[in-house]
This record gives C-alpha cells, structure tokens and sequence, in this order.
C-alpha cells in the first residue's frame, strides 16, 4: 500500500496527539510543526517507524519572521522516504531570545553541515552539536545575515564614498 | 635551559604528526576551499574542512530580486553545469505559479539538460585523469565541451554563465544551427567518447589508483544525504529523474547505472555510463522534437504573459505587451504567496529549491539544497586513513564546485 499523507497524518496523531499542529499540504507535500521540545522524538519516530521509513534527510534550514513574537525563527526539516517517494516538511519554532533546537546530527550524519548553516545564518543554537561553529561567514561576525532586521543595502543611497565601485 | 632558547609552541617536540595546509588555492582542488590536514607519514590521520571562500549570499540577495533576475544567480551555483541549475530554477518557478510547459519546450529542456550533464561529467571524470597523470584525456575531451558550449551560445548566446530560458520555456526558438551543431556532436561524440572510455576504463594504472579509495558503504552514503552519481557509485539506484519525473522525463528510456563499492572508479565509472545514457536520451528528445510539425514546432514557450517577455515589435504597438513589458522589466508582478519546494537531478545529484512567498516582487525566503555542500562533509570519513595523493582523487571523484559548496 502506497503510504499517503492522510496515513502519515493519522499515525503522527495516533502518536503524539495534540501536539503535532498546523497540518498543511502545499503543492502536494505534507507541512506540520512540533514544539521544539519534542523535535528529535518525532525525527526518531518518522525514521525508525515500520511503515513511515523517513530516513533520508535531504534538507534543514531556518527562516526568519520578525511578526511572530514568542516564535520568530523556524528550523525546517525536509524528510524523504525513499522506498514509497514520499517527501514531507517538517518545521519547529523557537523564540530569537533562546534559540535552542535539539540536533539531529544523532540520527543523520548530514545534519551537521546542514545545522551548521543554520546556526551561521540565523543563530540557531543547536543543543548537543559536536561542532557548532560557523561554517560559510568568517568566525570573527558577530550577527547572523539572514535575520530580516538585516537589510540589503539601499541601492540608491548616494551618501557613500565608493568611487572604485563606480558610485563617486 | 640557557636564555637564548627559543620558545616552541607546547607539544610541538612530542608531536608525531605533520600538518599540512591543502588550499585554498592549490592547484589540486580545483576550486577555492581548504583542508587542514593531519599526516603521519603519508597516511592522513584527520582533516578539517574549511570552506565558504567564495560565498556570496545568493539566498539574501533572491530576497530582493524578481523571479525572473534570481537565474542569474543560480548560474553561479554549479559553474560546470549552469543550464542544469537555471532549469531547476524555472521549473520551481512554474511550480509556484501553476504554469504546465508544452511538450516540445519539455523536449527541448531535456536536450539541453542532458548536454549539462555530459560537460559536467566530462570534466569530473577527465579530472579524476589528471589528478592521476594523465592529461591526454583532459585535452582531448574539452574539443566536445567546447561544441556543447557553442550549442548554448546559439541557444542563449552565452557560454558558461548561461542564464538560459526563461518561466515558461526558452527565450527563442533553437535555430538551424544549434540543430546542425547538435546533430555533428551526435554523430561524433560517441567514438570520442569511446576513446575516452578506452583510455582509463581498463587502464592498469588508473585502476589501481581509483579501486578501493575514497569508498564509502550505501547505508553510510544515505545517512549523509549522498545523492546523484556519488550514492549511486555506492549502490543506490535513486534518480529523480526516474524516481519522480519532471519536464517529461516520463516520455524516455534510459537506464540508471548504478556501482557497487562507492569507491572512485565506480564514482568514474558510473559517470561514465551516465554520459552514454544521456546521449541516448539527447537522441531520443531530438527525434520527438522533429516529429513536431507546423504550427507546433515553433511552440518554444508557454502562454504566461505575467512572467514571459513579449516579442519586441508587440511593445511598441500593443498596450498589453507594453505593460507586461515594464512590470517584468521592473519586476513589479507579485507572486502567489505560497510554499514550494523542488528538486531535479543535477550533475552532482538533488538540486533543491525551497521557496517561500508572502506574496510580494520577491521571495520571503529562498533557499538552496545544493548537493555538494551536503556530501563534501563526509569528505573526512573517505579518507581518513588513505594516502595523501588518494585524498587528491577522492576529492575530485565527488565532483566539489566550490560555487555550489558556498552558494
């Protein structure tokens, strides 16, 4: 039997109850969020569940939103089973005052460059990382670039002295 | 101990171990990234990864930019194979915006997709030759990349930064001499390639270098999210473009070579097959785009005004085409709010594209699978162990592209 997102859906309920909110299904793949409490429960329980099978990680990274107070930084997850072809989203929210996220670097070897980014980008803080360090950026920024209070520069400033750029 | 001693860091006597600096720049990278190595002797005991020399913040910078300018930027990801990475970026395009392609731009999307892959994989394997002494192959192979990259000129006009298509299909129509040009590289790359293939394929001396190096297990390769040639080096038979089709991949036979140790002649290996795979499905989307006929074989791209330029002349007599014109040329369209996330099999293995909209010019948030970034961190596991010239070839068997390692 193909494994459908309904099925997912049902036995991520029969689980975790409550817990697991915000189910979604944009463009075909299915979205749902998870206290960050409990982010390596569920990864383990998608990973070592008979018929879920999510082994595969093909992706982790965050997103920023400044409006959500309480809950501005997302750490996003994208799973794969790849014995029925199943993809599926899986987002934790964290406060920006205490960004801290368990690691999934436990359970998947590629988490850790992955986490890594994320910590260099956004400052998540991934709790039990063997190597949290910035990996992109130098190690000497103080501030993470993807953060929306930081904004591109405004091309049409003129105060700036920047005659080698062509902009004297 | 006398004053005039000099003060050697602590350890530094007791220590067995040489450290070498490999990179950034050296000549046997091929690209911008350094590995701090730990060696006893010529036996590698650890390294360190250092890479990010050239990132350039491509996923900030798509927070500005209309849909249509982000192409630019995802040329500079996979240098070796650009149309592979401006497809992909279409292709997400069109997912968020609800656009289904005409068969023939599916058609004509595969052609030159596949010629990508054949120069990105030209490249790969005849490096893994060089890095092992022999040049020849190198030299001799780039005379084919040279005639793929002339196909893209007539195509898009550019050569290696392509930015080639557009959402919805491609800028013009290929002309008779991209066809004339592609027909001269079907008709003589095979026996190239052969030649190629007969130079290392049962070489003694390039297969004593590559088998048993730099191998890794298919089950370790997943846990590292190991994708494209390289898990399948290992065994693995995972292919989006088998696995879930996209721009009609459905419509073709091919079949997917897959290795059995990981190590780095099957990594060759398997890119090896891979090309003439890919050369049979060149030939079979050449043919189905000669079966169109009339009408439909000028049909080059799909019917979204909102997103695809109009034809010059309608800019300057029709008032639609002029306001179409200015909002795509001033990226004021606004995308649907939306959440999308997809992937095509690159050269290196899964591109992905996470895109979320809030329905403003730009997206909310942009974010790159790249497959290089993902598998170079197992680069430590492959050759912890090995000798230091194995390190070289393992490095460039995984196929590092230091645009797409930074992003």
């Amino acid at each position: 039997m193909a494994l459908t997102n309904e099925h997912i859906k049902q036995r991520l309920i029969e689980k975790f109850g409550e817990q697991i909110s915000g189910f979604e299904e944009p463009y075909g793949m299915l979205t749902f969020e998870a206290p960050k409490e409990i982010n390596l429960k569920v990864l383990n329980f998608l990973y070592d569940d008979a018929e879920l099978k999510f082994r595969f990680l093909t992706d982790i990274t965050g997103v920023h939103y400044p409006d959500k107070t309480g809950n501005e930084l997302a750490v996003v997850y994208h799973l794969h089973n790849l014995e029925d072809n199943v993809r599926i989203r899986f987002k934790v929210f964290t406060g920006v005052s205490t960004p801290d996220v368990y690691t999934a670097t436990g359970l998947f070897s590629a988490a850790n460059w992955m986490e890594r980014e994320t910590y260099d980008f956004f400052g998540i803080n991934f709790v039990g990382h063997p190597n949290l360090k910035r990996i992109l950026n130098v190690d000497e920024m103080d501030y993470f670039p993807l953060r929306k209070e930081f904004p591109l520069e405004d091309q049409t400033r003129i105060d700036k002295d920047d005659e080698m750029f062509g902009r004297g | 101990m006398s004053e005039h001693h000099i003060k050697l860091p602590e350890g530094s006597i007791e220590k067995t171990t040489t450290t070498l600096n490999l990179g950034p720049t050296h000549p046997a990278t091929h690209g911008v990234m350094q590995n701090i190595l730990e060696l006893d002797g010529e036996r590698i005991v650890s390294t360190e990864q250092t890479i990010g020399y050239i990132h350039r913040a491509f996923e900030k910078l798509a927070e500005r930019r209309p849909l249509a300018q982000i192409t630019t930027l995802t040329d500079r990801l996979n240098y070796c194979s650009s149309p592979l990475n401006n497809m992909g970026w279409h292709m997400t395009c069109e997912k968020l915006l609800g656009v289904k392609t005409p068969k023939r731009v599916d058609y004509l999307r595969v052609i030159i997709m596949e010629l990508a892959r054949i120069a990105d994989h030209l490249i790969c394997n005849s490096i893994v030759g060089v890095d092992a002494g022999a040049y020849t192959g190198f030299l001799y192979v780039m005379q084919y990349r040279e005639l793929i990259y002339e196909i893209y000129e007539e195509v898009c006009g550019a050569r290696l930064t392509t930015n080639i298509g557009r959402i919805g299909g491609f800028e013009r129509n290929f002309n008779d001499i991209a066809f004339q040009k592609l027909e001269k590289f079907l008709k003589e790359y095979p026996a190239v390639l052969k030649e190629f293939e007969n130079l290392f394929q049962r070489n003694r001396i390039f297969m004593e270098r590559t088998m048993g190096t730099g191998a890794i297990s298919a089950e370790r390769a997943l846990n590292y999210g190991f994708t494209g040639p390289n898990l399948r080096a290992a065994g693995v038979d995972y292919d989006l473009r088998a696995h879930s089709p996209y721009s009609s991949y459905e419509d073709f036979q091919f079949n997917i070579p897959v290795g059995t140790t990981g190590d780095n002649y099957d990594r060759w290996l398997v890119r090896n097959q891979e090309m003439w795979q890919s050369l049979s499905i060149i030939e079979q989307a050449y043919q189905k785009v000669q079966e169109f006929k009339g009408a439909e074989a000028e049909v080059y791209h799909a019917d979204v005004p909102e997103y695809y330029l109009p034809p010059k002349a309608d800019v300057y007599t029709k008032m639609e085409a002029l306001i179409w014109h200015f909002k795509i040329i001033m990226g004021e369209t606004e995308i649907p709010a939306g959440e999308v996330y997809h992937s095509i099999e690159a050269a290196n293995g899964e591109l992905g594209f996470y895109l979320i909209s809030d329905g403003g010019r730009s997206p909310y948030r942009l974010h790159f699978r790249r497959p290089c970034f993902v598998y170079y961190q197992a680069f430590e596991e492959l050759i912890k162990g090995s000798m230091l010239s194995d390190a070289i070839m393992t490095m460039s068997s995984l196929n590092l592209i230091a645009g797409e390692l930074d992003a």
